[in-house]
């Protein structure tokens, strides 16, 4: 009986966190067209609802009812699988992420480690979606998408450690306390913005959105999918720029502490903070989606490879050094 | 690579420039209208739905002359006409294939007497095809529900004729 109320305890727990977070990806979906067209003077989905808010619940109803179409040619199994892969990472991730300090699903000690391992997997739904469509563009975008991906991730992991030498500890609620007096986007400003750039070009977005380059790749990985399917490369996708701006509100901004801690700020509760540093990278991700040209491949590539990862190494050694010189060590 | 071009790199000036200008951007009014909710001006040349109009005195004005029909392009107008009991020439039918149809405006210009107009309704999206046949009591009653629009239309732009 026991073991009973427990796994229903954690069933409603899981819900109360995954329930929220779809919501708000299909809010977030809204927001991005509308900042897009509001910086493009449009007015965007204002039609669904209040202000158009509603607008991707009724896109996503539409979808629904769409007909599945797979390939004759395509390998059914990982054809299928490949959405459901992408959109099953994409939420996984949210386990860790704490809110505040008692609200966090898993308060796992290697939580930054998790999102890290979480967010690289993702590619394999893309991959797995591009092979398995058994057709020339879904199979270019994905391997475009995989390179992309695995470089970037690189540069990731190089920052990552820069912010866990300043704190010590892979936990991610350790990070977000460690960040107490001074969030780490001021000592690690120039890791902050690498991590921003990197971040747009492991979720593809714009500028780096050379997967689904529409105008060489009809829409890459997805040009073979339809209805619900589609539907959920999308909201994977989402979700995952969602999780990237969540990491970097955790690494860089302090996560769920307000800003100051005085009176007004410090009763508005934590989830909220992190809610609006959350809004705040994603205006900034919509934002340059509207302003920012793609790049070319080989443009992406030797940013990653030549500029990114060395600088980053660069920074590790500078972090590393300074933090020792003035023993400033996390433990010590 | 010049010292400035290095530093504007750098510091990504250009890329802060273009934000800061998006940002700007977003507070200006908007150029795009509301579309279902207000509607943009439309010329009195518009060239939309198809309409047959009539005398003031309730006639047809259509004389079957079938100049339309030969000057169609897209060969969307069918007509047949007989003589009625007064000696007037009058079709008997009069059938515009609306998705045939490709907006060019050539019966209209080609009509003797002003009878087939092209209105400034453009919003006139079915869902069937079979709603997209007119036939001439459609076309007849577009007339009279333009008519004031179109005698108006056509008066606006009688100096361009």
């Amino acid at each position: 009986m026991a073991e009973l109320f427990i796994f229903f305890e954690q069933i409603y727990r899981i819900l109360f966190l995954l329930i929220p977070v779809l919501v708000s990806v299909a809010m977030i979906v809204w927001l991005d067209r509308r900042v897009w067209a509001f910086v493009q003077k449009r007015r965007g989905p204002n039609v669904v609802g209040p202000f158009g808010l509603f607008q991707t619940l009724a896109d996503a109803l539409k979808y629904i009812f769409k007909e599945i179409i797979i390939p004759a040619s395509s390998n059914k199994i990982i054809f299928i699988l490949a959405p459901i892969v992408t959109m099953t990472l994409a939420l996984i991730a949210w386990a860790v992420i704490p809110f505040s300090e008692t609200f966090v699903l898993a308060d796992i000690n290697v939580g930054i480690l998790y999102l890290f391992a979480v967010s690289s997997l993702g590619v394999y739904g893309i991959i797995m979606g591009g092979w398995a469509s058994n057709s020339k563009y879904p199979f270019l975008g994905a391997i475009r998408s995989a390179a992309q991906m695995v470089s970037y991730e690189v540069s990731i992991g190089v920052i990552i450690i820069n912010v866990l030498l300043c704190v010590g500890s892979l936990n991610l609620s350790d990070i977000v306390l460690a960040q107490k007096d001074l969030w780490f986007v001021i000592p690690l400003f120039p890791m902050f913005i690498i991590f921003f750039i990197s971040a747009l070009a492991e979720t593809n977005r714009p500028p780096f959105d050379l997967p689904e380059a529409e105008a060489e790749l009809v829409a890459g990985y997805q040009t073979e999918y339809s209805g619900m399917m589609y539907a959920m490369f999308w909201l994977g996708e989402y979700a995952n720029i969602l999780l990237m701006c969540a990491m970097g509100s955790i690494l860089f901004l302090g996560g769920w502490l307000s800003p100051i801690d005085l009176f007004p700020f410090n009763v508005i509760p934590a989830p909220i903070w992190l809610i609006l540093k959350i809004l705040f990278l994603f205006i900034l991700f919509a934002l340059i989606k509207a302003i920012v040209p793609r790049y070319r491949y080989d443009q992406l590539m030797k940013l990653g490879w030549k500029i990114f990862l060395p600088f980053s190494l660069i920074y590790v050694v500078l972090t590393a050094s300074f933090l020792m010189y003035f023993d400033l060590l996390p433990g010590n | 690579m010049s010292l400035i071009r290095f530093f504007k790199t750098i510091f990504m000036i250009d890329f802060l420039t273009g934000l800061i200008m998006a940002i700007k951007e977003i507070f200006k009014p908007k150029k795009t209208i509301n579309y279902p909710f207000e509607k943009g001006s439309i010329s009195p040349r518009a060239r939309g739905e198809h309409a047959l109009r009539r005398y003031p005195n309730g006639e047809e004005r259509c004389i079957a002359c079938k100049l339309c029909e030969a000057v169609c392009p897209a060969q969307a107008i069918t007509i047949e006409s007989s003589e009625r009991e007064d000696g007037s020439r009058k079709t008997t039918r009069y059938d515009i294939d609306m998705l045939k149809c490709i907006y060019c405006g050539l019966c209209e210009q080609s009509c003797p007497v002003d009878a087939i107009v092209q209105g400034p309704n453009f919003e006139f999206a079915t869902e069937t095809r079979e709603e997209l046949y007119y036939n001439k009591e459609k076309l007849l009653e577009n007339g009279d529900r333009w008519e004031n629009i179109l005698a108006a239309n056509i008066n606006a732009d009688s100096s361009h004729r």
